[in-house]
């Protein structure tokens, strides 16, 4: 029993050594450091592994942004600074939310473009058709009752007979 | 008539985006262009592999030719090499960038496998690598003979990619350089 309990043991805390051990922990001289390193990391992404960030990526082109933006950090650049360097090098995609403007208009303008598409489309769809359908019922010329009224008498007498 | 044709919207609609779909079959999401096209080849002063004197950007340009990123642990380089040494055989210029290597390993290939390269540039933490914006490799660089790069290709380099992408880059660079 207890060589199976050493076994969970070791199963359980060798695998959070190993995990641990995936990502780097960095120092930083202060905890608002610390706090930009977080907000950056998230913000930009891992060039190898698309959809993730450079925290959440264990690429080892992620490894060397992050050990770069810590760096750049304690070397007192501003997140603009660090921004741009990275932009300069990887292009705009590096960024999740990237600049307003130039290739990236269209990304930033296509919610709002869809967004006023739909509800056109749903202007145009729920508007009243216009047409025969929906004019105003007009009044019988004296000749038209005159004809209903035989129409109706006829109908009648067809139907006792 | 006009709500006869409404009828229709739905059929064009998923016209459209079949065609956007159909698109995106083709394309590789993973292809980027890279952000040093048409930049300048950025400055370095890096180790020659198995050479005892820096090389810099100067070492590079003066001709049209490809700046090569590859390394050891890197599996696809291995498939790439014979096209490589086939290239330098027909006379194209191939420069290395051994990328976050080891010197040792690095050479013993080179001695295993063939070197095609020029000379190699050895970038062992990646700086270089940063600077290009290189995020892995087999990555080649076309520059032109002022060292201006003028294209990334992003993996291997094959028959099929030479032929319809790089060598007619390669040709049209090569007729722009005056002649002397």
């Amino acid at each position: 029993m207890s060589a199976l309990r050493l076994l969970l043991f070791a199963v359980v805390f060798l695998h959070a050594g190993f995990s641990l051990a995936l990502i780097e922990t960095y120092e930083f001289r202060s905890p608002e450091l610390e706090a930009r390193y977080q907000m950056l990391s998230e913000e930009l992404r891992c060039p190898k592994c698309q959809n993730q960030t450079i925290e959440d990526s264990n690429a080892p082109i992620a490894q060397d942004l992050r050990k770069l933006l810590h760096q750049q950090l304690e070397q007192g650049a501003s997140d603009e600074e660090v921004l741009e360097y990275m932009v300069a090098r990887y292009g705009e995609f590096v960024r999740y939310r990237p600049r307003f403007g130039g290739t990236t208009l269209l990304l930033w303008m296509a919610p709002v473009l869809l967004l006023l598409a739909g509800i056109g489309l749903l202007m145009l769809t729920l508007r009243p058709p216009s047409g025969a359908s929906h004019k105003k019922p007009t009044e019988l010329s004296a000749e038209e009752q005159a004809r209903l009224a035989t129409l109706l008498a006829q109908d009648e007498t067809g139907n006792n007979s | 008539m006009r709500s006869r044709l409404k009828l229709f919207i739905p059929l064009v609609l998923f016209a459209i985006l079949a065609l956007f779909l159909f698109r995106g079959l083709g394309l590789d999401p993973k292809e980027m262009p890279s952000a040093l096209i048409d930049q300048p080849l950025p400055e370095f002063s890096l180790p020659e592999l198995g050479g005892a004197s820096n090389l810099s950007r100067a070492d590079v340009i003066g001709q049209v030719g490809l700046l090569n990123v590859w390394a050891t642990w890197c599996v696809a380089c291995r498939v790439e090499h014979p096209y490589l040494l086939e290239l330098a055989g027909q006379g194209v210029p191939i420069f290395g960038l051994n990328y976050k290597d080891d010197d040792r390993g690095a050479s013993e290939w080179l001695v295993e496998l063939g070197n095609p390269y020029e000379f190699n540039i050895v970038d062992r933490e990646g700086t270089l690598g940063l600077d290009l914006g290189v995020y892995g490799a087999p990555e080649t660089y076309l520059l032109d003979a002022q060292g201006v790069i003028r294209f990334r290709h992003v993996g291997i380099v094959d028959q099929n990619v030479w032929a319809t992408i790089l060598q007619p880059l390669y040709q049209s660079l090569q007729a722009e350089m005056p002649v002397q």
